[in-house]
């Protein structure tokens, strides 16, 4: 059973993903984005990380794709890209390259074990109590500091999208703007 | 019988592979956006993995964290496109090059 | 007084600095006189000098005065500092002496030159410079009076260098000189490095203990900075050139002074010189060939300066020839009484040239005997002298050192004998041409001294308020009296000179490390002196028939070879002038313009090729620099894959 589930789910990663790169309408790509984050959400639920695929499924799914969607739309949704011809040159054959290296090195390291320091353990993942429940125990207890920063840090992405992104009154053009 | 780690990891690199080619191949800046954030699943996948692997919960904080830091992320860089490109026609990251040399 | 002998140098070099700072102001006549004031006050502390060394134990008659350490390199140790001995003296009294009778000749002579302090200038300096060559303790010193001299010899002879032949001859001076300094710096590199010092004494008492190899290299180099400041063959050609010059100029440094250093120096070092005997035969050998060549050149010179020059070239073979024979207190003997008539010689023809309003060529004069009297008097003693007729001071003289020759060599004795014939042949055609027979000078196609100054080949007239006459009107004049006191004093001790001939021998003796005595009995050497005026004799009957009367064919008597000079100078034009511009050409515009221009404008161009090249890597565009990263980590993934492996 639990092949199954990782057959399609992985399927459907690999489907979305090549999706995204292959589209050339923003709008379809975002969909197929979205398909590969479902596959995610399942293969967390796979694994245990209940809470995770939930939050996965709500924050990246739902908002973030939502956001995607948002801009897609402010800068031309009827746009769509030409996939065929490459602008610069070299750059295909090379980033196939190195997709193939990277693929390659990752296999290969996996082979070997590189065991430094003693492993650290933030907590069970296993045993009694609901996945939710252990998360919580860990990252309000153990990783408290953290957690206040990233809120302060969400605070900022705030701050700054709002501030970056509005239309300047009159005057000031933004440098990075190009003419 | 649970499906061993080591798939979930290959599934994972592979992801993170398709999602690097891809950024270096489109043109168009939300899709390259996009791509960003299949890597970065690819590697909450590897997480997650590793935390069931070695029973440890900490991988499952650190995919928490990366969630959160993602998705500020993707606010503020899409309020930097926004910013950008509001004002032209054609939107693609090969018209940004002042850095010429 | 013998305390004070570093004035005898400091005079003529203050009588330079003020008039360096006050000249111009001073003017025509002041400057001059105090120069010449500089030059009496000199001979007047030499001849101090000298009583004092008189009154020294003949054996020990030497002092040292050291000033002030010039320079303490090393192992090596210089001191400013004078060596008064016997050789020394002599050498300052008559540089002073004949120094000033020319200075005071000047004063009348460049009268009314634009630069006429700046000629004064020159003069002191020069005279400080020939000072500390003579009086100095030690090689390095005489050197720098070497150098000084070269460089006076260069400002004077080309002073009026608005003529582009005086410049020239000013430059070729210069370069030749330099050849011969070459030598003398190697040959002081030798002496310091086998003796560890450079000054006279030590050298000099250490001198007998010399390997001969070393003794020779040591002479031979020092030779060959005498053959360029003295006029030998191959280093003579730039004396006659030099002859641009004004002629007190030739009179002071190209007769009687500069040229002589060299000899003074390898007197100086003659006991160098006696332990390299093949040494000595080389330079009796060259100072006869010259000897006899520039006597034959100067058979067939117009140009009044130019025969004396030739002479003087001729002279200085002698007191060579006398060197290379041993015979080195007559080479000084000669000196001296050559200083005395071939200053004279040379004072009497400016003024000559003077008097006849700047005409140098001796064809266009004649007859002057009865226009300038003192000059033509002064002139025949002189020519008795130089001729060696007895008993001028010139046949006392070249007598000792055609007895030092036969002594030596038979041929080298025989060449010196037929130079003396020459000697009196070309001197007497000279006096003849000049002072006797008609008045060329009235010939229609005289040029008129307007004329004269137009071509300015001949030294440019002197502004002195003589009112050039017109055409036709022209008579020559004889010299004010400050030309003229010279010539009577310099005629008068040419004619005597001879009786300096024992005591020299005397006073010089503690100066040679060997005592050099003449070994022929008496019989032979009243043969050689009746051999020796005959000949005198036969040059001036030969002369006489030549030139006075019959019309001889003058191309016979002066070949166009000798007229040019044996085309010398030609041929160090093809020989030597021609591949160094060659090399100097190809080395200006082959090797430094393309080769190493090349080189660096290549490595310039090869760094501004590299750098477009790579500067086609900041594209502009993010994928490329994101193709970067992904190339870099890929690199450092397979390094990590490769070590653990």
């Amino acid at each position: 059973m639990d092949w199954v589930v990782f057959v399609v789910a992985g399927a459907a990663v690999l489907a979305g993903a090549l999706g995204v790169i292959l589209a050339s309408h923003p709008v379809h790509a975002a969909l197929m984005l979205v398909l590969t984050l479902f596959g995610i959400a399942v293969l967390f639920v796979a694994q245990q990380a209940h809470f995770l695929a939930a939050v996965q499924v709500i924050v990246y799914a739902g908002a973030i794709v939502v956001l995607f969607l948002f801009v897609i739309m402010l800068l031309g949704v009827d746009k769509s890209e030409n996939v065929t011809t490459e602008t610069l040159r070299g750059q295909r054959p090379i980033a196939y390259l190195a997709g193939l290296g990277v693929v390659a090195a990752i296999f290969l390291l996996a082979r070997t074990t590189w065991v430094s320091g003693a492993q650290s353990v933030a907590g069970v993942a296993d045993g009694p109590g609901s996945n939710v429940e252990k998360l919580a125990s860990s990252l309000f207890t153990r990783y408290i500091l953290a957690f206040e920063v990233t809120s302060v840090l969400l605070v900022i992405a705030v701050v700054g999208a709002v501030v970056l992104a509005r239309h300047s009154p009159s005057g000031g053009v933004r440098d990075s703007e190009q003419a | 019988m649970s499906v061993p780690g080591a798939w979930y990891l290959g599934l994972a690199a592979m992801l993170f592979t398709i999602g690097g080619v891809g950024l270096l191949i489109r043109r168009n800046v939300l899709i390259m956006f996009m791509c960003v954030e299949l890597m970065l699943n690819a590697v909450n996948l590897t997480f997650v993995t590793f935390a069931r692997m070695l029973n440890d919960i900490g991988g499952q904080v650190v995919v928490f964290f990366v969630l959160v830091v993602a998705a500020a992320e993707v606010v503020v860089g899409l309020a930097i496109i926004v910013s950008i490109f509001r004002r032209r026609t054609e939107a693609t990251a090969d018209d940004i090059s002042l850095l010429k040399g | 007084m013998i305390h004070a002998v570093w004035l005898i140098p400091a005079l003529p070099l203050a009588g330079f600095l003020i008039l360096l700072a006050t000249g111009r102001r001073l003017g025509d006549p002041k400057a001059g006189y105090l120069a010449t004031a500089m030059m009496v006050g000199s001979f007047i502390v030499a001849v101090g000098v000298f009583f004092d060394l008189m009154g020294m134990p003949g054996d020990e008659r030497r002092f040292e005065q050291e000033l002030f350490s010039w320079m303490s390199v090393g192992g090596l140790d210089v001191n400013v500092g004078f060596l008064v001995d016997p050789l020394s003296v002599t050498m300052a009294l008559f540089v002073t002496g004949v120094g000033a009778l020319i200075h005071l000749y000047s004063v009348g002579y460049m009268h009314g030159d634009e630069r006429y302090p700046t000629f004064f200038v020159y003069l002191n300096l020069f005279a400080f410079a020939m000072l500390m060559l003579v009086l100095s303790n030690s090689f390095l010193l005489t050197f720098l009076g070497w150098e000084g001299v070269g460089a006076c010899s260069y400002f004077l002879i080309s002073f009026w260098f608005e003529r582009p032949s005086a410049a020239t001859a000013g430059k070729k001076a210069f370069v030749v000189n330099r050849i011969g300094d070459f030598g003398f710096m190697l040959a002081m590199f030798l002496i310091f490095a086998t003796f560890g010092s450079l000054n006279y004494v030590p050298v000099l008492e250490e001198a007998g203990t010399l390997a001969k190899g070393t003794a020779s290299a040591i002479a031979l180099l020092l030779f060959v900075g005498a053959v360029g400041k003295s006029a030998q063959i191959p280093l003579y050609v730039w004396l006659p050139d030099a002859m641009e010059g004004p002629t007190p100029v030739s009179a002071l440094i190209h007769a009687a002074t500069m040229v002589t250093a060299g000899v003074f120096l390898m007197v100086r070092v003659n006991p160098i010189l006696d332990v390299a005997p093949g040494v000595l035969t080389l330079i009796a050998t060259i100072g006869a060939l010259t000897a006899f060549f520039a006597a034959t050149i100067a058979c067939a010179q117009n140009d009044i300066k130019k025969v004396l020059a030739y002479s003087t070239v001729s002279q200085l073979g002698y007191m060579f020839l006398a060197v290379g024979s041993g015979a080195y207190i007559a080479a000084i003997f000669h000196m001296v009484t050559h200083a005395f008539f071939k200053a004279l010689l040379f004072l009497g023809a400016g003024s000559v040239i003077h008097g006849m309003h700047d005409e140098q060529d001796m064809k266009r004069m004649g007859g002057l005997r009865k226009w300038m009297p003192i000059t033509s008097g002064t002139f025949i003693v002189g020519w008795l002298a130089i001729a060696g007729v007895p008993p001028f001071s010139g046949f006392w003289s070249k007598d000792d050192i055609l007895l030092g020759a036969w002594e030596k060599n038979r041929l080298l004795w025989l060449i010196g004998l037929v130079t003396a014939l020459m000697t009196a042949y070309y001197m007497t055609r000279q006096v003849i041409l000049v002072f006797y027979g008609g008045e060329r000078w009235k010939a229609a196609d005289r040029k008129t001294p307007s004329e004269a100054e137009a071509k300015p080949d001949h030294e440019p007239a002197a502004a002195d308020g003589h009112g050039s006459g017109a055409h036709g009107d022209f008579k020559p004049h004889e010299s004010p009296s400050t030309m003229a006191l010279p010539l009577v004093v310099l005629a008068v001790l040419a004619a005597i000179g001879g009786i300096l001939k024992s005591p020299l021998e005397h006073w010089l003796e503690p100066v040679l490390a060997h005592p050099h005595h003449f070994a022929s009995s008496s019989s032979t050497k009243l043969g050689l002196i009746l051999v020796t005026t005959v000949a005198a004799l036969a040059g001036v009957g030969i002369a006489y028939l030549i030139w006075t009367g019959r019309r001889v064919k003058e191309s016979a008597v002066e070949p166009q070879v000798l007229r040019r000079a044996w085309y010398v100078d030609e041929l160090y034009q093809k020989v030597v002038e021609a591949p160094s511009r060659a090399l100097a050409n190809f080395s200006a515009f082959v090797v430094d313009a393309k080769v190493i221009d090349g080189t660096v404008n290549g490595v310039g161009a090869l760094v501004r090729a590299g750098g477009s090249r790579l500067r086609t890597v900041q594209s502009g565009f993010v994928r490329n620099y994101a193709l970067a990263v992904a190339v870099g980590a890929v690199a450092i993934l397979a390094y990590a894959v490769a070590r653990s492996a």
